[in-house]
């Protein structure tokens, strides 16, 4: 398979950039979005050119560093996929695709499609755990958790941190990561103690990094490669009222 | 030299309890005057980085990625073991210590393993305090699974993301001692040297991969969890980062590399498809709970898999291994598919792969049972291959997926150069010749929560490590070594590129010291990778600059590394006389085709010292005692 890349090309954060087009020849149907690129990559590198710069490590989906924007969608066409796990038999021959990085305020380009996400880190630290030191914890059957609460505090936890809902949304708002972590902790009876600090801290912490104010256009939920639903948005709303409310 | 693993006296079972009454204490008070550098931020250095704040000291954390939630640690799938005995089947810490001692061909330690055991207990502990959402039962109790060389079930989970959610809570403990003022976190940090001053681990010199800056490290005491090297092969299971760097780097300052030969590969991984593949995805084993492993009986039988009547088809891990079945450990269910692609009855594109197939366990639990239980995996290999896995057999095949040598560390976890210590898949740790599924996630964890906060305090009141600065001879020495290697990269200019290199070397270990060696192929590889590590210095190209992010020289410097790593790792394939666990040498099998060790001559871990470039290093030896589980033949019959 062919296809034409317009690649957006920026040396670092402090230089302005710009698209530069490419062709990607021979790609087997079989090889990731990825491994096409490394394809492309090579290819300039045995010439000496630089090579496209674009965050990846596990490449199957879990570790949340890659994220391009594929024709302006975050992970690209397919739903509930990160960059890594697309597939070239998901795009047609001869494709011109367009590849951007996230694009948000609260994530600077470094370089190419590498943005920095170290804003999330920033709203982890600010309540996204649970206060528990090393050595002081109870037996684990001590305390039952029903099966239910714990289904559904693992599809919270699901979330991978790639920021892919950021970028998707028109307001650049991080509302759906910060509310998996949130539901996540607030779903399981170990995290119930300090849910209320927890959500009033990292929402602050939110809007205080550059993130955008959630107005519940759903398009995060439609390009989160994890599936987080809306529903712990709205979870976390209730949490926030009840923080706000009770202290 | 002279190995000292320092195992406290007493019997097995009081080892460790007694031994943390010895150790000498650190003052609370003088705690915070300590500075620790923990290199890695998976499950083994956020472990330890953010238990160790706790407790007072002043804690750097370094890793390469963006953050330290996407260490390597995160894509672990299967499980963790613990010896709970929640289903009450018969589990004990003494049945896991037996377990992991008889799973790794007795190659490990007794007197660790049996501490590990221990351990696992307290870490599920701590890990649902923290909010770790495991699987559960109806009742609220947690759920368990049996793994791969286990006739219990010890293994917890959280769907097929286990490695995630452990990494998650250590990640999460880890921020919130970042917060609180005393972990200070620098990620797209690369390290690329010890720095070794009067004798102890001083600090280290990393590159900021980013601006590019090189810079000086401090510290009292210096933690390598830099996970494994599987990367050696390029294909691999592993994330594309990992490396082998870090503990070669040290290598050459003075830590000995133990054990490098003992690779685990993996039964049950998607096989390869073309030779643009960057990687390759492990199918969780636990999906060998329920999926049954066949080939066909003929060789080249060309028919799809579900024309190909039960009678006409070989379901090799029952017939060979009655008692465990699919069921039978890493190594040996390895091999056994290996010998039947070698034997010509490989499915798949060139026959390089065998079926694993959920018929059977449709039938008997239907299909909404196995999705509760595989989903995701399911999902991700029809992803990948574009095949349904509920519709006809998945294809797997075996893959390097971890590496049980690494830094060679005494009881305390500390390698050969005082005040360097190592956690996680980065030493050489407890697993022998083969680890069982689901344990290294617990030996990273009992590393890092449970382990290190006790001996480094030891250490730190015992070894006194003087007052220095960054201006001292060992920091620049270390630090114009690697901004000479940076620079020497970059000016080369050849006509290859670095992928195409580690691509060559990757391909000639797969052949050499993979699955299967042989004296001959592994003279081979000691002539052939000195070459192309020679034509590398001769002909890589390394566009860019040093000055900014420039991901091919981050390649370099790894490939770099894994030219000289691979050397060795084949001279210690070649020194090691004898078949055990993932080290298979095709001139000592049983008649079965199994594993012939030799005890007289090899029980013992070969620990390689470095002596200089271009000279032939030095193996030690560490003799190893089997008071508790005598050496016997190990079988899964
Ligand atoms: C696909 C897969 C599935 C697995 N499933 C299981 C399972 O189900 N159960 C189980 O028990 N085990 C499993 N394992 C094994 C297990 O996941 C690993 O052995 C374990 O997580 C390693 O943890 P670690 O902390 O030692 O290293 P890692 O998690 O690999 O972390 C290494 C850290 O070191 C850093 N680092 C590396 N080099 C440098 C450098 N030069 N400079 C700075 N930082 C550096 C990285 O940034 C990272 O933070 C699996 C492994 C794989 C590959
Ligand atoms: S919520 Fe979804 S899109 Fe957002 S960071 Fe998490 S996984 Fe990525
Ligand atoms: S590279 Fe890890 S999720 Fe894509």
């Amino acid at each position: 398979m062919n296809f034409t890349l317009n690649v957006w090309r920026q040396k670092n954060g402090q230089s302005s950039g710009q698209f530069v087009t490419y062709q990607a020849k021979d790609i087997s149907p079989d090889a990731s979005f990825l491994e096409m690129l490394d394809v492309v990559n090579n290819e300039m590198e045995a010439k000496g050119e630089e090579p496209i710069a674009f965050d990846h490590d596990c490449r199957e989906g879990i570790c949340g560093t890659c994220g391009i924007a594929i024709n302006g969608r975050p992970h690209g066409p397919r739903n509930a996929v990160t960059t890594c796990q697309l597939y070239m038999r998901n795009f047609r021959d001869g494709d011109t695709l367009t590849l951007e990085p996230w694009r948000a305020q609260a994530f600077p380009v470094v370089r190419d499609l590498v943005v920095d996400r170290s804003a999330f880190d920033k709203i982890i630290q600010a309540g996204g755990f649970i206060s528990i030191n090393t050595g002081n914890a109870p037996d684990a059957n001590g305390l039952p958790v029903p099966k239910d609460d714990a289904e559904r505090a693992m599809d919270a936890a699901a979330c991978i941190g790639c920021g892919a809902c950021v970028a998707a949304c028109k307001n650049a708002s991080a509302m759906l990561f910060v509310s998996a972590k949130v539901s996540h902790l607030a779903l399981l009876p170990q995290g119930q103690p300090e849910s209320r600090k927890r959500v009033k801290s990292m929402v602050q912490t939110m809007d205080e990094a550059g993130f955008g104010n959630c107005t519940n256009t759903g398009a995060c939920e439609a390009e989160c490669p994890k599936s987080i639903s809306l529903d712990n948005i709205a979870r976390l709303n209730r949490e926030f009222l009840l923080s706000k409310l009770f202290g | 030299m002279q190995l000292d693993s320092k195992i406290p006296p007493g019997p097995i079972q009081q080892k460790w309890d007694q031994h943390r009454f010895n150790m000498k204490l650190v003052n609370p008070a003088n705690k915070r005057k300590y500075t620790i550098l923990v290199v890695g931020t998976g499950l083994a250095g956020a472990s330890a980085a953010a238990t160790l704040a706790e407790l007072g000291y002043n804690v750097h954390t370094f890793c390469y990625q963006d953050s330290p939630r996407r260490a390597h640690s995160i894509a672990a799938q299967g499980g963790i073991n613990a010896a709970k005995n929640y289903q009450n089947d018969g589990d004990s810490v003494w049945r896991l210590f037996y377990d992991t001692v008889k799973g790794g061909e007795w190659r490990g330690r007794e007197a660790n393993i049996h501490r590990l055991a221990e351990i696992s207990v307290n870490i599920i502990d701590q890990c649902v305090a923290q909010g770790v959402p495991f699987a559960r039962e109806y009742g609220g109790l947690l759920a368990n699974r049996s793994f791969g060389g286990a006739l219990v079930s010890r293994t917890f989970y959280a769907r097929g993301q286990t490695g995630q959610q452990l990494l998650l809570g250590a990640y999460q403990a880890l921020m919130r001692q970042v917060a609180a003022g005393k972990v200070k976190s620098h990620t797209r940090h690369e390290m690329l040297d010890v720095v070794v001053a009067d004798g102890h681990a001083r600090g280290i010199i990393t590159r900021d991969m980013v601006s590019g800056k090189v810079e000086r490290w401090l510290g009292d005491a210096v933690l390598l969890c830099t996970g494994g090297y599987g990367n050696l092969f390029y294909l691999s299971t592993n994330a594309k980062g990992c490396n082998v760097s870090a503990i070669w780097r040290a290598y050459k300052r003075g830590a000995c590399m133990a054990n490098p030969c003992y690779t685990q590969i993996h039964p049950t991984c998607i096989p390869v498809s073309g030779d643009y593949q960057s990687k390759l995805t492990l199918m969780s084993e636990s999906l060998r709970n329920d999926g049954r492993v066949w080939v066909p009986k003929q060789a080249g039988d060309k028919r799809p898999a579900n024309q190909i009547p039960d009678a006409e088809r070989d379901y090799y891990l029952e017939r060979k291994y009655p008692t465990y079945g699919n069921l039978a450990p890493r190594d040996i269910s390895s091999r056994a598919a290996k010998e039947q692609c070698d034997a010509g009855r490989g499915v798949g594109p060139g026959g390089r792969g065998v079926y694993l197939d959920f018929r059977d366990a449709l039938k008997t639990q239907g299909r909404k049972k196995l999705e509760e239980k595989y989903k995701e995996l399911f999902e991700m290999y029809h992803n990948i291959t574009n095949e349904d896995g509920y519709e006809q057999p998945m294809r797997i095949y075996p893959a390097v997926h971890y590496t049980m040598g690494g830094l060679w560390v005494d009881y305390h976890l500390q390698s050969t150069i005082p005040g360097c210590f190592v956690l996680g898949e980065a030493n050489f740790s407890d697993h022998g010749a083969n680890r069982l599924g689901a344990s290294a996630l617990m030996q990273g964890l009992a590393d890092g929560y449970f382990i290190i906060p006790y001996t480094l305090g030891h250490y730190l009141t015992s070894a006194k490590p003087g007052k220095i600065d960054t201006e001292h001879a060992a920091f620049k020495d270390a630090e114009s070594n690697v901004v000479g290697m940076n620079k020497k990269l970059l000016s080369i200019k050849g006509k290859r590129t670095v992928d195409s290199f580690h691509k060559e070397l990757g391909l000639l270990m797969w052949e050499h010291c993979g699955m299967a060696r042989n004296e001959k192929g592994l003279n081979e590889l000691l002539q052939k990778v000195p070459a192309l590590r020679e034509e590398f210095w001769q002909n890589v190209n390394v566009p860019g600059s040093d000055a900014d992010l420039n991901q091919a020289l981050e390649r370099a410097g790894r490939v770099a590394d894994f030219l000289e790593f691979g050397e060795l790792t084949a001279r210690d394939a070649l020194e090691r006389r004898e078949s055990c666990g993932g080290h298979f040498r095709e001139e000592f099998q049983t008649p079965e085709g199994e594993c012939q060790r030799d005890d007289e001559n090899f029980c013992h871990v070969a620990a390689w010292e470095y002596q200089g470039e271009g000279q032939k290093p030095l193996r030690n030896i560490e003799k190893l005692e089997f008071e508790h589980v005598p050496l016997s033949v190990r079988s899964y019959k």
